[in-house]
């Protein structure tokens, strides 16, 4: 019935006018909007080559800076096996407990000492958390290898691991600042009442964060793409192989947790009237982001921290991902914290057009939640 | 043509707006005049749906006044807003876009807007590098850019300069000439007599006086006329009919009790009868006289 209104009444004025404007095309306009803007601030682009360049120095800095002979502890004649073998740095020493606390010691980066149980290499080669593949390729036989730490990726490289999801997810989560910013600074300049006067406030809230949501799944895309890229030139396959299903789950992950919190952020803007006021409201959002990160960073080797932090909606963005990255969640748990960080995601995108509403208008002082609630007049 | 009927609004205890109701007719400038917090701009929140009436409705052109329809006029709120860091041709075609407009009409009319209005040279600049004028200029492109049907201007030349109301005067008088009703607030009253055709008068919330301007000044305007002889013409005083404003020598401004040509002629005859006339006519009243009279 509203469209045949609506053509009734275009069809009464005498200059066709301009076509009115869909929710979906004012969503995209205001979003392009807030894409075109931000991508013009150079701080985007500082924070977009820092990280990158942090993940290629991650990958590619210690293998470059660990490079040079390999060196080794030999207990023996195991010795001779590698005695014409180029590139290696030999230590001689008595036995093989003095050359196991060598290694213990990071002082050598494997020994190789006679074997006992008499395997058909006739030694064994001991190292510190990997495979010396080099040594091993030394060697004619392939021998058992000892590893006295177990795992695919050394503990190093996983508390590196975990640091960068962590930090990826503090950095998306600070971003959405940037939703706030704009909305205080839409309220005090009053374009506010030129906006809503030409499109539906809730169309304002979705630009917003369908513009910001494409900015920050484009920077995790971009990122996502790196780290393989850069692990592989630092020759980091078994890293690799470790870290790209917790990559992939990581992006859905990020994007859902950022409507959420964008949503919040959103609020938080639209409750002040000047930029000066948004601490009084960021305050509690900032902890919502920061609180996780921390959490996550201290207690990723606590199991069961981690996996009520990997269900909780605000930190199972950043814990489900690392679990999935240390091996401790299966595939389903993934999905199920994914649908909860969703569905919190819907329920406070709802809440927040409410409260956007409300409080967009009121352009003198902070508006209180409750009366932001009542609605806009 | 916009109709405004029975418009209410209360503001917690207080009443900003009682039973408000006019008309502001195509082709014609609709001044709206009120002293501050006398309900301009709470009436035009209320035409533009940014804020929700307590009874009563406007409507367009004997229909309910949708949402869709309201994205279609153009709107110059009291308080300036645009986008600080954002450049002039970007904003003015974005907000176009906004309203509807294809990309290519956005851009051409803002392309023809700045150049009516003197901006084309600061079109790369970004508005807060626009002196205030300047970016007066650009809140009238930014009201303008989507073709309009309806214009509704909070004190649209507040912070002009002379030069300034010209331009953006000759931009609204085309568009009121090609048949968009317009509504604009003012507390410039010498500008809005020389400006307007129509005038809506509001006083504490309620419509004081409606009505054309001519119309209003035969309404309210005090019965005034001057008149000047050869010799001293003191003798008005005990005119019968006849209020003396003010005598100076030969020089006399009086008000008639009564209106109408009958009483005029008698006076001008008694006048001849003693001596030669120089001049006698009606004073005109000024909008500002009326206003008075209007609000008091």
């Amino acid at each position: 019935m509203t469209t045949t209104t609506e053509i009734a009444e275009q069809a009464g004025t005498d200059a066709p006018g301009p076509a009115a404007v869909s929710g979906w095309t004012a969503t995209r306009l205001v979003a392009e909007r807030e894409i075109r803007t931000y991508v013009r601030m150079k701080g985007f682009w500082i924070g977009l080559v820092l990280v990158l360049i942090g993940i290629f120095a991650a990958a590619i800095l210690p293998g470059v800076i660990g490079g040079g002979p390999t060196s080794i502890a030999v207990v023996g004649q195991a010795a001779d096996a590698l005695q014409e073998q180029a590139g290696f740095e030999v230590r001689t020493v008595a036995d093989a407990d003095a050359a196991r606390e060598l290694v213990r010691n990071e002082e050598v980066e494997a020994a190789v000492v006679p074997d006992a149980q008499g395997n058909p290499a006739g030694v064994r080669i001991i190292a510190l958390s990997e495979p010396p593949m080099d040594v091993i390729a030394a060697l004619t036989t392939a021998p058992p290898v000892d590893l006295l730490e177990q795992g695919d990726v050394s503990a190093g490289q996983r508390q590196l691991v975990i640091m960068v999801f962590a930090l990826v997810f503090l950095m998306f989560g600070m971003g959405g600042l940037a939703i706030a910013q704009s909305t205080v600074t839409e309220k005090q300049t009053r374009i506010v009442e030129i906006l809503v006067a030409a499109v539906p406030v809730r169309s304002l809230l979705a630009g917003k964060l369908l513009g910001h949501t494409v900015l920050a799944l484009g920077q995790v895309v971009l990122f996502a793409a790196a780290a393989p890229i850069a692990l592989r030139l630092g020759e980091l396959d078994g890293l690799l192989t470790a870290i790209t299903p917790a990559l992939g789950w990581f992006v859905p992950f990020l994007v859902a947790g950022f409507v959420l919190l964008g949503s919040l952020w959103a609020i938080a803007g639209a409750l002040v009237s000047r930029q000066e006021d948004l601490g009084s409201t960021t305050g509690s959002v900032t902890m919502l982001v920061m609180l996780p990160y921390f959490l996550v960073m201290f207690f990723s080797d606590d199991p069961l921290v981690m996996t009520v932090l990997s269900y909780v909606p605000f930190s199972a963005s950043v814990a489900m991902p690392v679990r999935l990255f240390t091996g401790e969640a299966a595939a389903w748990e993934a999905l199920l914290a994914l649908a909860v960080v969703a569905a919190t995601a819907a329920a406070v995108l709802l809440l927040a057009s409410r409260i956007y509403a409300g409080s967009l208008l009121q352009t003198r002082g902070r508006v209180g939640l409750a009366q932001a609630w009542a609605g806009r007049n | 043509m916009l109709t405004v009927r029975g418009i209410n609004r209360s503001f917690g205890e207080r009443r900003a707006l009682q039973d408000v109701s006019f008309d502001v007719r195509p082709g014609r400038l609709t001044g709206f005049l009120g002293a501050n917090g006398a309900g301009k701009t709470t009436t035009m929140r209320i035409i533009l749906g940014v804020l929700a009436a307590h009874g009563g409705e406007v409507s367009w052109n004997g229909k309910p006044l949708t949402a869709q329809r309201r994205r279609r006029f153009g709107y110059m709120p009291e308080e300036r807003g645009l986008y600080p860091k954002m450049k002039v041709a970007e904003q003015i075609e974005w907000l176009g876009r906004l309203h509807g407009l294809s990309r290519q009409r956005a851009r051409d009319n803002t392309a023809e807007l700045l150049d009516a209005l003197g901006l084309t040279e600061r079109a790369d600049d970004t508005v807060e590098q626009l002196s205030l004028g300047n970016q007066q200029r650009v809140q009238v492109a930014a009201a303008l850019v989507h073709e309009p049907e309806m214009l509704i201007l909070d004190e649209p030349f507040s912070g002009l300069d002379p030069l300034a109301v010209e331009v953006v005067l000759g931009v609204l008088r085309k568009r009121a000439r090609s048949g968009v009703p317009v509504l604009f607030s003012s507390h410039q009253l010498a500008l809005v007599e020389q400006l307007c055709d129509d005038l809506v008068i509001i006083a504490g919330g309620r419509i004081a006086a409606t009505g054309s301007r001519d119309e209003l000044r035969e309404r309210y305007g005090p019965n005034r006329f001057e008149l000047v002889v050869d010799q001293d013409a003191g003798w008005l005083r005990d005119h019968p009919g006849v209020r003396v404003v003010d005598v100076d020598g030969p020089r006399a401004v009086f008000d008639l009790d009564r209106k109408g040509t009958e009483i005029e002629q008698e006076v001008l005859r008694a006048a001849m009868s003693r001596g030669a006339v120089r001049s006698f006519r009606p004073i005109v009243p000024s909008l500002d006289t009326i206003f008075k009279e209007v609000v008091r």
